[in-house]
């Protein structure tokens, strides 16, 4: 579809070339992937070739690409809805083989398949002229006044988005309050919903650094380890409560803030998160070596779970002398209060975060740190000290990282250096990106698509993380800049947001 | 006349490993006056400012600022501390806005350091106390006042880098402008200004200077701005002062029609050859 081509009529040798081209790219990404397999056999595993794969997949792209070569040329709207229909079924005919694992070479499974009853021919022609139809009637020649209309409408969408942001915020909040009203009894919900709104709060949390500061930081789970292991260690050496330790843990973290801060800040863009990526690395391997302290690889278990402020326990069996949650109220007892405390506790924690991430960008400071994301050195000429600066967003950031941690503590009772691999960092830093950086709600829509999403679709097991990849790639290539990558202005003088968004257009 | 001096450059110096890029320089500049520092590419203009900025440390020399509440030191003082307190703003050769934010917010960051001290170091900010609303207010008072003056009121909530290239100069100087200084250092603020963008400019100098009681220290390679509005020009070459006084005396300073034009080669030539030259006028 690039301008490059539609420009000019392509012949038929360019054609061929072209289909050439990417059936050898077919041939090289299938024939390992597709192409060799190891089987079990009483004589022991064995490579078992299967080209029938590797020939439909390449027949997939081929007729796939010809499809979209006669798009491209405006050639026969019927004839590019035939050949994506094809190449539909192909990629069809290919998963249906690659799952029965049996070399039949002459008849198609899909034709099999259809023909085998009635019904099956009924839905097999119904999926045909489904893909067939869709395609035909998609498949329409784009004019300039399409062109003009897709932009307008998804300029109409912005707007609506961003005069909107109040109205939709405030909509999540009342979901996410009422969500254990409908999901109640059913524990994997909850649990899934705690995790998730984890990842939004550190999400927040790392989008003061990143997001507003425009510090790139790969080590943030470095301070989500220094909260959780806080927690733990105050627990149970110092028989603290959940509710002392949980301020003790998001300071222990913003004075590693600091201390991070503090040798990185002549640091700048690849750089600085190379230094960080270390510093997230020494706490995980500080964490696995100091036995005597933490336990090394073993972790800490048994971590004490948060009572209910200090008034009741959650435990079936209460200790002596406090009394059960449900007796408190009255209720039954059920092994869900405590898990709908937790998701509660959480997400008061992340709309905190949340709320003074949007106080504090209107504030001086958050203002520096965006103006310092935009210019340092201008900064530095308008009397703005980029030290302080930078430190404030380190330790803010990672005191909220270090609130997750305790939380994260308190709710798996069990703590390991596993928990706080690189990987975790990659993550949360995805979720800012992904979400569009300095984007609040960004973050959420970001944080179900990474860690809601692999985690609902568990069953569709390996094929779980293809689809999570493909997703990636996607957002990356119509969103570019993240799902929501607007910026909204932290004070207006005389426009409404209608013109604003107008003049920015312009 | 002492006591009207602003800025006192004595002696100063400043070395880039071997190379000298200014070499025992001294001038003043007087309050309520525009003193404009011209000179060649490389005579090191903008290394002044960056020593007077604290971008750079100078080698050797005094920087004096004579502001309201005394002489300050400016080589000694650390760069992001010199445009507090009605010290000195600069605007840059290749203009730093912060491209991602509104015009209004560009000025509000300059109104930092003030804004910073009313909400207790955002303490009182989170809450909204009224000490700190009272500060914002003040803050966007000063922004729409120098909105009005540089004539970009109506794009306030435009993101500043749509704005186009001239109207971004004038931002930018109305940004240095709100960290309320005594001296404002603009380097090259009419380049690639188009002649009517220049006349504004010229006109908004001399209000900053003559309204505001602001002294501007000015680099510029367009004569018609310098010619027009300085009271006082310094004339660089080579890292030296070669010429120092009104315009009119600068501009017939034969060191500075040197510096610009260069030398008269008749002199250097063998004299057969300019004897040749003077006899055939078409052969050159």
């Amino acid at each position: 579809m690039s301008a490059a081509f539609a420009s000019s009529r392509t012949n038929g040798s360019e054609v061929v070339k072209e289909l050439a081209f990417f059936a050898v790219i077919a041939l090289l990404m299938s024939v390992m992937l597709l192409g060799v397999e190891t089987v079990d056999r009483p004589t022991g595993l064995e490579l078992a070739v299967r080209w029938d794969l590797v020939l439909i997949a390449i027949g997939a792209t081929v007729i796939g690409r010809l499809g979209l070569i006669f798009r491209r040329e405006n050639i026969s709207r019927l004839g590019q809805a035939v050949l994506i229909t094809l190449s539909a079924v192909a990629v069809f005919e290919m998963f249906v083989r690659f799952r029965e694992l049996d070399d039949r070479w002459v008849s198609p499974v899909f034709l099999d398949m259809v023909f085998s009853s009635v019904v099956s021919t009924i839905v097999g022609i119904a999926f045909v002229a489904i893909i067939f139809a869709t395609a035909y009637f998609t498949m329409k020649d784009k004019t300039s006044a399409d062109v003009e209309e897709s932009a307008k409408l998804s300029s109409k969408i912005q707007l609506a988005y961003r005069s909107n942001t109040k109205k939709i915020g405030l909509i999540g909040i009342i979901f996410f309050i009422i969500f254990p009203f409908i999901f109640g009894e059913d524990r994997s919900a909850i649990d899934l919903a705690t995790l998730v709104m984890i990842y939004i709060m550190l999400g927040w949390g790392l989008n003061i650094v990143v997001g507003l500061a425009g510090l790139l930081d790969l080590g943030y789970v470095a301070f989500y380890a220094v909260g959780a292991y806080s927690y733990a260690l105050l627990s149970q050496n110092f028989d603290l409560s959940f509710w002392l330790c949980l301020p003790l843990a998001g300071i222990f973290a913003a004075s590693f803030g600091i201390i991070l801060g503090f040798p990185v800040l002549r640091l700048r863009g690849d750089y600085l998160a190379i230094v960080t990526l270390g510093f997230g690395e020494i706490i995980r391997v500080v964490l696995i070596n100091w036995y005597d302290l933490t336990g090394g690889p073993d972790g800490i278990s048994s971590i004490e779970r948060p009572s209910f402020f200090g008034l009741a326990d959650f435990s079936r069996r209460v200790p002596e002398g406090t009394i059960g949650f449900n007796e408190l109220f009255g209720m039954e007892y059920s092994s869900m209060h405590r898990l709908i405390f937790l998701y509660y506790l959480i997400l008061v924690l992340a709309l905190v975060t949340n709320f003074v991430t949007l106080r504090l960008r209107k504030l001086p400071i958050g203002r520096a740190w965006e103006a310092l994301r935009e210019d340092e050195i201008a900064c530095r000429s308008l009397g703005i000290n980029p030290t302080n600066t930078k430190l404030s967003a380190f330790a803010i950031g990672a005191m909220f990282g270090g609130f997750a941690g305790a939380f994260f503590a308190t709710r798996q009772g069990f703590i390991s250096p596993e928990s706080f691999t690189f990987l975790e960092s990659a993550v949360i830093l995805a979720i800012v990106v992904l979400g569009g950086m300095g984007s609040q709600i960004g973050v959420v829509l970001a944080a179900i698509v990474m860690i809601g999403f692999p985690e609902m679709f568990r069953e569709l097991a390996e094929y779980r993380m293809l689809i999570f990849g493909a997703g990636i790639v996607a957002i990356m290539l119509w969103r570019p800049r993240g799902l929501l990558s607007f910026r909204d202005p932290t004070i207006l003088l005389n426009m409404s947001q209608k013109e604003k968004v107008a003049g920015e257009i312009k | 006349m002492t006591d009207n001096k602003l800025l006192e450059v004595e002696h100063l110096t400043m070395r880039f490993g071997g190379l000298v890029a200014i070499d025992d320089l001294s001038f003043n500049a007087n309050k309520r006056e525009i003193t404009a520092i011209i000179g060649p590419n490389g005579a090191g203009k903008t290394t002044v400012f960056n020593c007077l900025t604290g971008f750079y440390v100078p080698t050797e020399g005094r920087l004096t600022l004579h502001a309201e509440d005394g002489p300050r030191l400016l080589e000694r003082t650390e760069g992001f501390r010199i445009p507090r307190n009605k010290g000195v703003a600069r605007t840059f050769q290749n203009i730093r806005l912060f491209t991602g934010m509104t015009v209004l917010e560009n000025l509000i960051v300059a109104q930092h350091n003030r804004l910073m001290e009313a909400s207790a170091f955002s303490l009182a900010g989170l809450f909204n106390l009224g000490k700190y609303a009272k500060a914002e207010k003040e803050a966007v008072e000063k922004a729409e006042f120098w909105l009005e003056k540089v004539g970009l009121y109506a794009q306030a909530d435009w993101n500043a880098g749509n704005l186009p290239y001239g109207s971004q100069r004038r931002l930018e100087i109305a940004r240095a402008m709100c960290t309320d200084p005594s001296l404002l250092c603009l380097d090259e603020p009419a380049a690639g200004l188009n002649p009517r963008e220049s006349a504004e400019l010229n006109v908004l100098l001399q209000s900053i200077r003559d309204d505001q009681g602001v002294g501007c220290l000015l680099i510029e390679h367009d004569m018609s701005v310098v010619m027009q509005i300085s009271d006082h020009v310094i004339v660089l070459d080579y890292g030296k002062k070669i010429a120092d006084g009104n315009p009119e005396a600068v501009k017939n300073d034969p060191a500075v029609i040197r510096a610009y034009l260069g030398e008269e080669e008749d002199d250097e030539l063998p004299p057969e050859v300019a004897a040749d030259l003077h006899l055939d006028p078409k052969a050159q």
